[in-house]
């Protein structure tokens, strides 16, 4: 049996280096000011899709995300590292959505690719850790869900069943659960196995139609006609039937009041060397004043 | 109708700490607000179980006993909530941010089309105003009576505010330690209501078993240890950290690490402070090599004594700490061994 999996992935800016600019005075995030890379999470749940697709030859895996049109550089990266395709979800109305609005929109998508047998992404994204939008998703699509999943253990195809060992607060445990399901993975999971360069040799001029330049198109064309699966599924709101009040800023509940800089006050504090004198005087003075001993 | 609710967690028969922490600070945000604070209570075996929250203050404790809600699963959790949420209309749902929270939250958040904030560090009530565009004109709307979902924001120095004025409940997961706990009276009168949870959560709703499960108590008392001796990724190597764990002993301290230390390997997840992990407030916390990104000062900044060894003289850190030397962790640390051995009698 062959398995339709969907990878959900996204792009983020890299919040490991954080420039003064990084938010818009609105309180959202200024996407230009940073590098974007692969969620980090996700790379661990398109490892646990690539298990799979080599436990059940035949399956394909395909990578949805949402964002800019540059945000297909997450969908080229997986098709190197063995996803079978992609569908890119952008839109200007998609724009200032919270987790909720994100997860309506990409659950119509899913409906639209409509043939899946699990669902897989990263417990959380590196630039808001909310780790809400895969549950959400699973709501909206009336699936079950398995969050912080550490590992698919087995999956039995004809019970349409999987058993997935998972993190829980102070431990571990391992669960059944049916197919069509979602499951989040975490950071601690197996890492994402590196390109094959195979595949980065075949799917490196992969494109959403955003990402092409008009005067190239005849040459995209016939390119495109050559090799069908360079092209990468670019989807807007009308595509997924979506309704306007539930994507983007209009169907976000949450509304950023304020976003402040935060200025501790200084305190009235002590500057010493590492010199030995300074430290003993210091271990000394903490102990005399009882704060340590 | 229009109450503050808080989702308790129940591990076994117990009650867990983060769900009493919210419950203290529910009660607070339902006296602002003059409203009562109800809990719900899920899990199997729980007899009795009001005992352990009344004394925080509860008005109204639900109680859902039933096989099949113990150990937790998504959807029977998440059936009876959003259920019980439909009849009792909250305004505001509290949850401990765990793994039990943030995996029930998101699911209740979409069900109800309410707006939930995670991590939160601090909650307030207060009012908003929203301009929206209405048939191209700018419309103000003032709204009282809100909860301020505070939390640190994207990597650097930000906090930000979330309100969501038009969607109920207003939700938001906390972690645990970021509340203080407080009994108001240890023999607090409120009503006890045990629900029919067949009436609540179909059959069809346990679709997820649970075939083994592992718990430990924790292996240390990051939480409640009265000094704290924390790495960041100045340490350079999970070898770096064995300093710290020596020092830890010498003081009887906890060994706590900062997000970057933690995402570099250097020392267990569950040793991570700030706005993601652990949240402390020992008497005295000595940051070793952590520049000190407002996550992690969310973590740590109500400690007493703030000692920064950082060879960075500015450090974000530093501008908190009472003492800052300034020196590599490499030369600094050992001298701090050395001389507390040999001044300690």
């Amino acid at each position: 049996m062959s398995l339709k999996i969907i990878v959900l992935a996204k792009q983020v800016p890299d919040t490991r280096n954080i420039g003064p600019d990084a938010m818009t005075p609105q309180g959202t995030v200024n996407r230009a000011a940073l590098p974007a890379v692969f969620n980090p999470e996700d790379l661990n749940a398109l490892e646990q899709a690539l298990r799979l697709k080599d436990q059940f030859p035949g399956s394909t895996i395909s990578v949805l995300t949402m964002g800019l049109p540059k945000s297909a550089e997450v969908v080229r990266e997986a098709l190197y590292r063995g996803a079978d395709n992609g569908y890119v979800v952008t839109d200007r109305p998609l724009g200032g959505a919270d987790t909720l609005a994100t997860s309506y929109t990409l659950a119509q998508a899913v409906k639209k690719i409509g043939d899946y047998d699990i669902i897989l992404g990263g417990r959380q994204a590196i630039d808001g850790d909310t780790a809400q939008v895969g549950p959400q998703i699973a709501q909206k699509l009336g699936l079950p869900q398995v969050t912080y999943a550490e590992e698919i253990l087995s999956l039995d195809e004809k019970a349409k069943k999987v058993v997935i060992k998972r993190h829980i607060d102070g431990g571990v445990e391992t669960v059944e659960a049916p197919l069509p399901l979602v499951v989040t993975v975490n950071g601690s999971a197996a890492p994402c196995r590196p390109r094959n360069a195979k595949l980065v040799m075949k799917f490196k001029k992969a494109t959403v139609a955003a990402e092409r330049k008009p005067e190239q198109a005849e040459a995209d064309a016939a390119l495109l006609e050559k090799k069908p699966f360079l092209n990468i599924t670019q989807w807007g709101a009308a595509d997924i039937d979506a309704d306007p009040a539930q994507i983007g800023k209009a169907g976000s509940p949450t509304n950023v009041k304020a976003v402040k800089n935060i200025v501790f006050k200084a305190k009235d504090s002590r500057t010493m060397t590492a010199s030995d004198a300074d430290i003993e005087g210091l271990i000394k003075e903490l102990l005399d004043e009882k704060i340590i001993g | 109708m229009n109450n503050v609710f808080v989702y308790c967690e129940i591990e076994g028969k117990t009650v867990v700490d983060v769900s009493l922490e919210l419950l203290s600070k529910g009660r607070k945000l339902a006296n602002t607000l003059g409203v009562q604070l109800e809990c719900i209570c899920a899990g199997s075996g729980l007899e009795g179980i009001e005992k352990q929250v009344l004394p925080y203050g509860v008005d109204k404790v639900h109680v859902f006993d039933a096989e099949g809600l113990f150990p937790y699963t998504t959807n029977p959790h998440a059936a009876l909530v959003v259920n019980l949420f439909k009849e009792e209309k909250p305004q505001i749902c509290l949850l401990g941010a765990t793994v039990i929270g943030r995996d029930l939250g998101p699911r209740i958040s979409s069900t109800m089309h309410s707006g939930l904030t995670a991590d939160c560090t601090e909650l307030e009530i207060g009012s908003f105003d929203m301009a929206t565009l209405v048939d191209g004109k700018t419309e103000k709307k003032h709204y009282e009576n809100q909860l301020y979902q505070i939390r640190p924001a994207f990597g650097g120095n930000i906090v930000a505010t979330i309100v969501n004025p038009e969607h109920r409940p207003q939700m938001a997961t906390v972690r645990e330690g970021v509340m203080k706990k407080e009994v108001v009276d240890p023999n607090y009168k409120g009503e006890v209501i045990k629900h029919d949870v067949a009436k609540y959560v179909p059959e069809t709703e346990y679709v997820v078993k649970v075939l083994d499960r592992h718990v430990e108590a924790a292996k240390h008392n990051l939480k409640g240890a009265p000094i704290v001796v924390a790495g960041g990724f100045g340490m350079g190597s999970k070898e770096g950290f064995d300093m710290l764990f020596e020092l830890a002993k010498e003081l009887h301290a906890e060994v706590g690490a900062s997000r970057a230390a933690i995402d570099a390997g250097f020392a267990d997840h569950d040793r991570q402070i700030g706005q993601t992990g652990v949240t402390v407030r020992p008497k005295v916390y000595i940051a070793c090599g952590i520049s000190g990104q407002i996550q992690h000062l969310a973590g740590m900044q109500d400690s007493g004594i703030i000692i920064s060894v950082n060879s960075d003289p500015d450090a974000p850190i530093n501008a908190i700490a009472d003492y800052v030397i300034n020196g590599t962790v490499e030369e600094v640390v050992p001298k701090l061994i050395k001389y507390y051995k040999a001044n300690n009698k």
